[in-house]
């Protein structure tokens, strides 16, 4: 029933994707590298300023840029080439994973989503093209290296751990409802750890800024109160989406089991992560909650669907199914 | 206002505090419990609570599991049971996080609710003296008179649906403007929904039942509370009011994987039953098709169904040849090819015997684990059974159809004294040890295992998870922003009175986080030049 040659493409796909995702990870990495050492070097130009003109109070580091341009001359803005190669990598990637999704689909005649190996294939395809369609719209060359290595290593532990042969599905698994629930559970998915991946961002930055010390590839990213708007944003178009996925699930399980909430581990986690998020929208609505407590929420809510994925679905389920001997 | 009587003089305290009383008591808690921040720790504490019902086993879910963790783990087991770890979902405990959540809820929503009906009928405040103050502004100038520019301002928000303020005296030269009031209807409607879902959930379980029964092929089913395998139901369930709906499955169409290799080869790939069903007694016959994911309706009953297996018919007769009855006896899987266990009880037999044993659909005998399945389909089956005789039903306790009670009964030895079982291939017949007469193994039918569920709180949860959706995508898209235009007139600057320049400053503040308040503001001087120059023009 399986058309072996069509899977045996999209695994080749999927081993092209991880090798062009690595090739825009060291050009991000460039990229980081280029544009932080002259942020830095303006940066310290300023503070130099700062210091000859501010004589005991300081000055807001923005007038004094100001400053800066009658006294020195700043140096010209980074070169963003290695950038625009890590970019261009990161599209053909994105093609790349989408042919191997789609190979995938076409060699089982069905929605590549039936299994953990597929599903991650799917998160990952929909952050690649979520990110390169941001990046083509607005400049999201910093966030590059951050979204090609979590696809990497995902991409990596989904090929060397949960490969599954293609193959049909099992008749509960044949419905409409799982391909509406699951492909917006990996669109959501893919937003959340976008979301993820800029919250840690802010915390660095934010940290290091606290500190002083603010090494170049964080000076590379924009300001803190931007990144923190930022992710703000990403989670507030994934909530929701993750909303649909538990209303569609619980429609899906009903038509399946007869019931639509039974709190089995995978439905527990799915309602523990809705909670983890709305807590962060929450939070950021709460006075007396600082926005950097708040975004640990979001990073927490994102270490639950880590946790969804990988414990509760090789874990829990291995349990279950010891105990039925 | 109790509180604000006087203390009472027979305490002599020299530090002499504002006593709260009991009212003030009450109101101080009950501003705590519907803040903001208690509402979040409420939020976070229920995240955590929900965790230990995906680590151990639950009773809700699956019983015999429990059953089996609490052996394997006495003290352990003991403990958790203590504190209601497998039943966390109808703990103490959990109930008081989820309660304490919803009065919060409605002790939130019900001042906001006053708050922003009153808001949407006011007018929308007056502009600040300082708009550069505000978090986002634009200017522009224009070559018309203040009256044309303020003109197209208020046309360009009226367009973009914010409320004007009206025009005072002494204020003509500016404009204050309000709009995304739906930003707060969507969190009122999503907070609202919340309550109605957890309402509908409690609705379900307090008038809901769950059933389960299994039917062979053949048979006919007629939904009775009596006449269900289990029934569990809610605590206002009426019994009586139970569907009185038929079914008699015709037919079972299950099909398993041939082909592929692994761990896919004897997975099942179809599974549908083809039924004949009455809404009632004397009602219309119907044939319909129940499968996975394709359940029936009577009513408000849904039915389900979830599993399936082997029935074997068979027919026992005593040493003198006379009929003792023919049983269809449904045999539950064991392991995925279809291993399954049953007995075969004979109450007519003097004294009573019983079979147990196992029926294998593709039997092979293994050299140390006896007879085994090798795939899930009815390739070669066989049915090996072990003969028991004496009291069927001790004590006439009720007990399970699917295995034979022995408390009361002694294995039948063969001649030469072993206690190997009985084989039996269909069609064949086999002389029972010790002239008790014959057991003829007559077909194979399968049955499929029915849930059969009533839940009253179904479409009012999926009706309220919709409407929640609504509102949290209005409350998360709008955004809620106040707008002021201010023109200034700079007088007659050129000889020409045609040649005014009249500047325009617009300003906003928004609620909560909008990034494109910037670019609201630069778009509303674009369209508000653009009116002008057109205006101008003609
Ligand atoms: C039961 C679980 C609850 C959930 C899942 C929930 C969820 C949410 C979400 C997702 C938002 C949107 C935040 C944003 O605009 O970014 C929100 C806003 C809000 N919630 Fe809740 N909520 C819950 C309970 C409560 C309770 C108990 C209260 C009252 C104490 C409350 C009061 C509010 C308020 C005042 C806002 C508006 C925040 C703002 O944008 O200014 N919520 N809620």
């Amino acid at each position: 029933m399986t058309n072996q040659t069509l899977a045996q493409a999209s695994d080749i796909a999927v081993w092209a994707t991880m090798v062009l995702t690595t090739l825009a990870m060291l050009a991000f990495a460039g990229h980081l590298a280029v544009t932080g050492t002259r942020t830095r070097e303006r940066t310290s130009a300023t503070a130099r300023t700062e210091h000859r003109t501010a004589a005991g109070s300081a000055a807001p580091s923005g007038s004094s840029v100001a400053v800066l341009a009658t006294e020195e001359p700043a140096p010209p803005p980074p070169s963003r080439r290695w950038g625009v190669i890590g970019l261009q990598l990161t599209l053909l990637a994105t093609f790349g994973l989408v042919a191997g999704v789609a190979l995938r689909g076409l060699s089982v005649g069905r929605a590549p989503l039936g299994n953990m190996y597929e599903f991650a294939l799917v998160a990952m395809m929909f952050t690649l093209v979520v990110y390169s369609a941001w990046a083509l719209r607005r400049d999201r060359l910093w966030l590059g290296l951050f979204v090609t290595l979590p696809v990497t290593l995902v991409l990596a532990a989904a090929k060397l751990s949960w490969y599954t042969e293609a193959s049909q599905l099992m008749p509960s698994l044949n419905s409409i409802w799982l391909v509406i629930h699951v492909t917006v559970a990996t669109l959501s998915v893919a937003l959340f750890t976008i979301g993820c991946v800029l919250a840690l961002l802010y915390l660095a930055k934010d940290r290091a800024e606290a500190k002083g010390q603010v090494p170049g590839w964080l000076a590379a990213l924009p300001g803190t109160s931007s990144l923190e708007r930022i992710t703000y944003g990403l989670h507030i178009v994934a909530f929701p989406l993750w909303t649909f996925t538990l209303i569609a699930g619980a429609i899906w399980a009903e038509q399946a089991w007869g019931r639509y909430w039974g709190w089995d581990p995978k439905e527990v986690w799915t309602f523990v992560i809705w909670v983890v998020y709305a807590a962060y929208l929450h939070a950021r609505a709460t006075s007396g909650w600082t926005a950097r407590k708040a975004t640990w929420l979001a990073v927490a809510g994102a270490g639950c669907i880590v946790i969804n994925y990988t414990v509760v679905n090789t874990f829990f389920v291995g349990w279950h199914s010891y105990s039925g001997i | 206002m109790t509180d604000t009587r006087k203390a009472p003089t027979r305490s002599p305290d020299p530090i002499i505090q504002p006593r709260l009383g009991v009212v003030g008591w009450l109101r101080w808690m009950w501003r705590q419990l519907t803040s903001m921040r208690t509402a979040l720790m409420l939020l976070m504490l229920l995240a955590v609570a929900a965790v230990p019902g995906s680590i151990w086993p639950q009773r809700s879910v699956d019983p015999p599991r429990v059953n089996q963790f609490v052996r394997d783990n006495p003290t352990l087991g003991e403990w958790l049971d203590r504190f209601g770890f497998f039943d966390v979902y109808s703990s103490p405990w959990f109930a008081a996080i989820y309660l304490l959540l919803m009065i919060s809820l409605i002790g939130c929503i019900v001042p906001r609710a006053g708050v922003h009906w009153r808001a949407m009928r006011a007018q929308p405040p007056r502009a600040p003296r300082n708009l550069t103050r505000l978090e986002s502004h634009a200017t522009t100038e224009l070559a018309a008179d203040p009256e044309v520019v303020l003109e197209a301002a208020r046309t360009a928000l009226g367009r973009r649906r914010l409320r004007l303020r009206r025009v005072e005296d002494g204020r003509e030269h500016e404009v204050a403007a309000e709009g995304g009031y739906l930003r707060e209807t969507g969190n009122l409607v999503f907070h609202i929904s919340l309550l109605a879902v957890i309402v509908s959930v409690a609705v379900g379980h307090l008038w809901g039942w769950r059933a389960e029964v299994i039917i062979s092929e053949g048979e006919t089913f007629i939904s009775q509370a009596g006449r269900y395998d289990t029934l569990q139901t809610g605590p206002w369930v009426d019994e009586s009011s139970i569907d009185p709906f038929s079914l008699h499955l015709d037919r079972l169409d299950v099909e398993f994987e041939t082909d592929a290799g692994g761990a896919q080869f004897g997975a099942p790939r179809l599974f549908e039953a083809t039924v004949t069903t009455t809404d009632e007694p004397g009602a219309p016959e119907e044939q319909q098709v129940l499968g996975v994911n394709n359940p029936l309706h009577f009513g408000g009953t849904s039915v389900f169904l979830l599993g399936n297996g082997y029935a074997t018919v068979t027919s026992v007769t005593d040493g003198d040849g006379n009929p003792l009855g023919t049983f269809t006896t449904p045999f539950l899987p064991q392991d995925d090819n279809y291993y399954s266990t049953g007995a075969i009880k004979v109450p007519a037999a003097e004294p009573q015997l019983g079979f147990y044993g196992a029926f294998l659909p593709t039997l092979r005998f293994d050299e140390t684990a006896g007879p085994v399945s090798d795939f899930p389909g009815l390739v070669d089956p066989g049915l090996v059974l072990g003969l028991f005789e004496g009291t069927l039903f001790p004590g006439g306790r009720p007990q399970s159809v699917y295995t034979l009670d022995t408390a009361e009964m002694e294995q039948i030895r063969t001649s030469d004294g072993t206690t190997s079982g009985l084989l039996l291939r269909p069609g064949e017949s086999t002389e029972l040890p010790g002239d008790r007469g014959t057991l003829v193994f007559e077909d194979v039918v399968r049955w499929g295992g029915l849930v059969v569920r009533h839940d009253p709180g179904r479409i009012p949860v999926l009706i309220s998870s919709i409407v929640l959706l609504g509102g949290l995508v209005t409350m998360l898209t709008v955004k809620r922003r106040r707008v002021f235009v201010r023109v200034t007139d700079p007088g007659e600057a050129g000889a020409e009175p045609g040649a005014r320049h009249t500047g325009l400053m617009v300003a906003g503040l928004t609620k909560g986080t909008d990034p494109n308040l910037q670019g609201y503001l630069d778009a509303l001087v674009e369209d508000i030049s653009a009116a002008v120059a057109t205006k101008d023009s003609e």
